[in-house]
């Protein structure tokens, strides 16, 4: 939950944990909120000493070293062994955990300095929290980009973790317009205007390939946006991009690394490489490059956004032409939901706080996204179990705004933390759940059956421990028995408005409902 | 009773006949069968690649095909309907857009993602009912005609 709060409302959120099992079960979404670059404050129940362990639980219940298993994808932890060292390492840790790039933080909390009476004379002094300014790329190479950039026939921004903030967006806009340059949003966060005419997302692979500048903006994988890969028993890879094209990235990634989770990709082979955080650095480069834009390369920038104005076009009816193939077929196809969920949503302040990836990301492609709180992007890690928690603290965070929180819940994800339909119930925090329900871990399906033909075992078993039939799970019973209402299950993509249109009736109540739709795998 | 039993006995000549004339056609038949085989076996290999260069697609079982593309795993990537995905960047294949040659071709040694099937996987045959159903799966209207696409 801490990890969605956090990318809608700005804040870490606090989550208390017992510094042995508690801390396991937050291991996952802790991985996943390390890997998405987001800040949450973390505070570890612990007993150290042995003489104030009541005997049997209490011992599996205490660890030497509480933060351990969890250093690896932490940025930072504390085990105050006094009052006023806690109140130190809390401030520290806030600062810490809020400087790009952001990263999740641990405090483990000793239970005797938690029960033993304050003195009386003691007199605790909490330092003051002072936020540290986001690393800013220095001058000279700031301006040497925007001379690479004005000069430029196809520049390319690629943005991915870019809007840490509203502003990010605004600031992207101000950058891509003056150039009138191609913009690819890789969706780790609401980068960019989905129908912004310099939007090219939809045609990333032809954009990088025809750049001669692309300028990477906090891209959690940049090798992996600049190269083509091919997956078979020789896994090949090679550049996607002009063999001449200038590569240059912006990113707090180069200000900090470890080496045990490999969550940091492919070294990077750039031109130019900016250890800073992109959003904050994007005010002084659009500055500088609008001192170099003179009336010849104006003149040239404005017949290159008319270019670009037909080619979004172009790609939007492609995508279009490509959703209403499987259009009335039962199970619903993913274009069908989306589109049948879009109809409901798009005159209401909406927020789309589940991940796009596995619906083929259809509402990037069709809806129209303008604001940043309009859609939060992946887990970060891939690890199973982000969707429903993640989005429901989302919810939480989009509650006091009025906002109409909807969630893409994939059903394999949810069975994982399921009781996050409780606590939405219980503490009335609307959100819709629009379950794009394949019945299946259908990656896993996905890539049991390349590995079956790989190794010539047979290629029709691969649902086994991978689908999740048999029985089938009704999503809209599992919401109900939990307080949550429920809608379905919907095979026929007729039922499938009314159905969202009932649901959405509920949570403009305050309450949260889930709509179960029977998919169609991607 | 007469007449009945004239009916009766022209209905029994006309049977013969239909008969004599299906025996007429066997008799045609098998000689035009001999002349093929011998011919085939004179001349195998032109007569065998003529039959491959036809476009048209050998015969498919549309509804053999349409289990096929689930029980093979087909749909995975591609969908149900073969729709495709970015997301599994697996093409739309309902209705294919190859002829069965370049789609048998495709199948076997393709150029991108998808892995291999060999025919000790994916035998021939069914992977002409897989063609014939994703064939028989009609075009959609444009996007632009789906009012709900245009929102």
């Amino acid at each position: 939950m801490a990890h969605g709060y956090y990318k809608v409302e700005g804040k870490p959120l606090m989550v208390l944990a017992h510094g042995t099992v508690g801390v396991q079960h937050a291991a996952m979404a802790m991985y996943n909120a390390y890997c998405d670059r987001v800040p949450i404050y973390v505070i570890l129940g612990n007993i150290i000493d042995v003489t104030k362990r009541a005997p049997g639980v209490e011992w599996f219940h205490s660890v030497q070293d509480a933060a351990a298993m969890v250093r690896d994808f932490t940025k930072w932890d504390d085990l105050p062994i006094s009052l006023e060292h806690f109140a130190e390492s809390a401030v520290r840790a806030y600062r810490v955990a809020m400087t790009p790039p952001t990263m999740p933080v641990v405090l483990v909390a000793d239970g005797d300095l938690q029960e033993t009476p304050i003195a009386s004379d003691l007199k605790i002094r909490i330092p003051k929290l002072t936020h540290e300014m986001p690393p800013v790329g220095d001058s000279g190479s700031v301006a040497e980009v925007a001379r690479l950039l004005v000069a430029a026939e196809n520049p390319v921004i690629m943005a991915d973790r870019t809007a840490r903030t509203p502003a990010g967006l605004a600031c992207l806009v101000d950058l891509a317009e003056t150039l009138q340059c191609s913009v690819v949003d890789q969706g780790a966060r609401m980068n960019f205007p989905t129908r912004h005419p310099l939007n090219q997302s939809d045609r990333a692979r032809a954009a990088v390939a025809d750049a001669d500048d692309i300028l990477g903006l906090d891209v959690a994988d940049f090798y992996g946006s600049t190269h083509s890969y091919r997956d078979q028993i020789e896994r090949t890879s090679r550049p996607g991009t002009k063999p001449n094209a200038k590569l240059i990235t912006i990113s707090a990634d180069d200000l900090y690394i470890k080496a045990n989770y490999q969550d940091f990709q492919r070294y990077n082979e750039v031109d130019i490489a900016i250890a800073a955080d992109s959003e904050a650095t994007l005010p002084s480069l659009t500055e500088a490059v609008k001192r170099l834009i003179t009336d010849d390369r104006k003149r040239a920038f404005q017949d290159r956004g008319v270019r670009l104005k037909a080619a979004h076009m172009q790609a939007l009816e492609r995508s279009r032409d490509a959703a209403a193939f499987a259009w009335d077929a039962s199970p619903i196809s993913t274009a069908r939901m989306c589109m049948e969920l879009w109809s409901q949503i798009q005159n209401e302040d909406w927020s789309l706080v589940g991940a796009t990836t596995f619906v083929s990301k259809w509402p990037q492609r069709l809806w129209n996204f303008d604001k940043h709180y309009q859609y939060i992007g992946n887990a970060g890690g891939y690890g199973v179990g982000y969707g429903a928690p993640a989005a429901t603290g989302a919810a939480l965070a989009n509650r006091k705004y009025g906002r109409l929180t909807v969630n893409i819940q994939n059903d394999g994800d949810l069975m994982y933390a399921p009781g996050v339909l409780w606590t939405a119930a219980h503490h009335k925090i609307p959100i819709l759940h629009i379950m794009h329900n394949n019945r299946a871990y259908h990656q896993e399906v996905m890539q049991v059956q390349i590995m079956a033909d790989r190794h010539s075992r047979g290629i029709s078993n691969c649902g086994t421990g991978t689908t999740i039939s048999g029985p089938d799970i009704s999503y809209a019973k599992l919401a109900e028995s939990m307080g949550v209402h429920g809608e379905g299950p919907i095979s026929d993509p007729k039922d499938l408005g009314p159905a969202i249109k009932r649901a959405i009736e509920v949570v403009k109540r305050g309450e949260p409902a889930l709509v179960d739709v029977v998919t169609q795998p991607r | 009773m007469r007449r009945a039993e004239q009916r009766a006995e022209a209905g029994a000549t006309r049977r013969m006949e239909l008969i004599a004339m299906r025996a007429g056609w066997m008799k045609r038949f098998v000689v035009l069968l001999f002349l093929f085989a011998f011919a085939a076996l004179l001349f195998g290999f032109p007569v065998a690649r003529a039959q491959q260069s036809s476009d048209a697609p050998p015969a498919g079982n549309a509804q053999n095909g349409k289990k096929l593309l689930v029980s093979y795993g087909c749909y995975e990537c591609h969908g149900r309907e073969g729709q495709g995905s970015t997301q599994t960047g697996a093409a739309r294949i309902g209705p294919p857009q190859l002829s069965f040659e370049g789609f048998q071709n495709y199948v076997r040694k393709p150029t991108n993602q998808m892995p291999p099937y060999t025919s000790k996987a994916v035998p021939d045959q069914d992977l002409a009912d897989i063609y014939a159903y994703l064939k028989s799966i009609p075009m959609p209207p444009k996007g632009k005609d789906i009012p709900l696409l245009n929102k």
